[in-house]
């Protein structure tokens, strides 16, 4: 229940006078800029787009300054920013196949087309602090190699070849979008694909994770992985045509499943698909894991893990969500709790009266909770 | 794209034209703007405005689509007093950005108007190629080049 109550505005017009006090911290520091967060924080700049569903570096990088560096917040921010603009429409499906590559690896085929392509990765690095990158150090320009990168074949594309890997067909219908119709369950594929490009990049891990561990049947690899430069194409409609108006960072993953077949189907290796905006490996592999968990019942696979229950992953998967409700508990509640305060008195006072409780532990009854 | 191979190679000039005014910087507007002979009246018929498009991605990487989620575009329609009238559309929420390319598509239109856009789009696409090239050099330089061990079997 709530109640409309006066007061506060000097508190919280304070508090944020204080706020943005502490977020600019030290005035002897130069103020840093949303440029300085776009080129040298950019994966966080990726995640907050990500995850407020809107790609646009720029503000991202406003969102976590003004978030001082609190990601969902940030995210909500941006999220929330989205809503006041309108839609001009929908882009042409962007074409991972084209991208222009900036790492592709694949732990499935050693000798791919194309070859691994590392790209600038954490991995292999020995994850130890280094004390070489206080101040502002020369950093040496990267490595250059001739001869281009050649033909990059999708690994899905080589397994293709055989039959031994199912098909993704594209029956030309139109995608469901959460963003404008309320969720029904059970969701359409594209409408989980959705809901989990924007999800929490924790909350994926975990339940990925979880499907690894024996909550829900997986057998993954990582068929490919790639990061790239995917063109953006929109219809014109006053000229008709498309025309590219720019190009978007994405990070794809395929991830290869194991399955035995069923009296429909042979056996053959599966898919999980994890498509996500900016540099972010490990959330398109925790989608990826993800995604081919909640198809158990395509395939006639027993439910019995989170992972694999559509309605407990989609609908909490939203860190927007989640925030609001979990957060919303700070927010004044005071008559909610008198009048449970009412009801755990006079419940103790009938406990009380059968006699049950020794005199010696009864409680003083507690003051009244600050209004 | 199909549709774009059925085009015309009038409108396909335009169509890749517009897509390099996407992709131009605001230096390189301004270095094109300078060079024209006589500046040009413009009305807005819309815009500039930003926006949102949805992406979509396709399900597997090709098949059925599915909405990845939202960018902001900004877009601009203009007529010159010449009566070309020009789009420009583009990724992020810089709008004088979308306008110029509004402007100097319309420009293409006219006589003079064109060899300036045709240099604008030739200097941009020479930007992007050497960009790309000079990315595609870094990111071959660490291809992994496997070698086997010789084991001490025999």
């Amino acid at each position: 229940m709530y109640v409309a109550v006066k007061g506060g505005e000097a508190a919280i017009e304070n508090a944020h006078r204080l706020l943005a006090d502490r977020r600019r911290g030290d005035r002897g520091l130069p103020a840093i800029t949303e440029a300085q967060i776009t080129e040298q924080l950019s994966l966080a700049v990726d995640r907050v787009m990500a995850e407020a569903s809107l790609y646009d570096p720029g503000l991202a990088a406003l969102a976590i300054r003004q978030a001082r560096g609190d990601m969902i917040e940030a995210i909500f921010i941006l999220r929330a920013y989205r809503t006041t603009l309108p839609r001009f429409g929908t882009s042409l499906p962007l074409d991972s196949r084209a991208m222009r590559i900036e790492r592709r690896i694949s732990a499935t085929y050693k000798d791919l087309p194309g070859g691994q392509l590392l790209g600038p990765t954490f991995d292999y690095t020995h994850r130890l602090l280094d004390p070489t990158l206080l101040g502002d150090p020369d950093i040496p320009d990267p490595a250059h190699r001739d001869g281009g990168l050649g033909d990059l074949a999708r690994v899905s594309d080589i397994l293709d070849g055989e039959s031994l890997i199912e098909t993704e067909a594209d029956n030309g219908a139109e995608p469901g979008d959460i963003t404008r119709t309320p969720q029904e369950f059970p969701l359409s594929r594209a409408e989980r694909l959705q809901s989990l490009a924007r999800g929490d990049e924790g909350f994926l891990l975990a339940l990925a994770y979880s499907t690894q561990r024996g909550y829900g049947r997986s057998h993954p690899f990582v068929g490919e992985i790639r990061i790239g430069l995917a063109t953006v194409e929109i219809e014109i409609p006053e000229l008709g045509f498309s025309v590219a108006i720019g190009d978007v960072r994405v990070t794809e993953c395929q991830m290869v499943n194991q399955f035995k077949g069923s009296t429909e189907r042979p056996p053959q290796f599966t898919r999980g698909y994890g498509l996500v905006f900016g540099q972010s490996e490990r959330k398109a592999m925790a989608m990826s894991l993800c995604d081919r968990a909640l198809r158990a019942a395509e395939y006639g696979e027993e439910i019995t893990a989170p992972a694999q229950d559509e309605e407990f992953v989609i609908s909490h998967c939203d860190n927007v969500e989640a925030t609001g409700f979990v957060e919303h508990l700070k927010l004044p509640h005071y008559v909610d709790f008198q009048a449970e305060l009412g009801l755990v008195r006079r419940l103790r006072a009938a406990w009380q009266e059968r006699g049950d409780l020794p005199e010696a532990e009864s409680v003083e009854p507690i003051g009244e909770a600050a209004q | 794209m199909d549709a774009a191979a059925a085009l015309d190679p009038e409108t396909e000039r335009r169509r890749q034209r517009m897509g390099l005014l996407a992709r131009a910087s605001a230096a390189e507007f301004d270095a094109a703007w300078a060079a024209l002979a006589v500046l040009p009246e413009v009305t807005d018929l819309r815009g500039p405005e930003t926006g949102l498009v949805m992406l979509t991605g396709r399900i597997g990487g090709d098949g059925a689509r599915f909405n990845l989620g939202e960018a902001t575009v900004s877009r601009s329609t203009v007529r010159l007093a010449s009566g070309h009238i020009g789009f420009g559309q583009l990724l992020g929420s810089d709008q004088n950005r979308a306008r110029r390319a509004a402007i100097f598509d319309a420009l293409a239109g006219t006589e003079e108007g064109r060899r300036v856009v045709d240099r604008l789009c030739a200097d941009v696409e020479a930007r992007l190629v050497r960009e790309g090239q000079r990315q595609e050099a870094e990111t071959a330089s660490t291809r992994v080049d496997f070698f086997t061990l010789v084991r001490g079997e025999d």
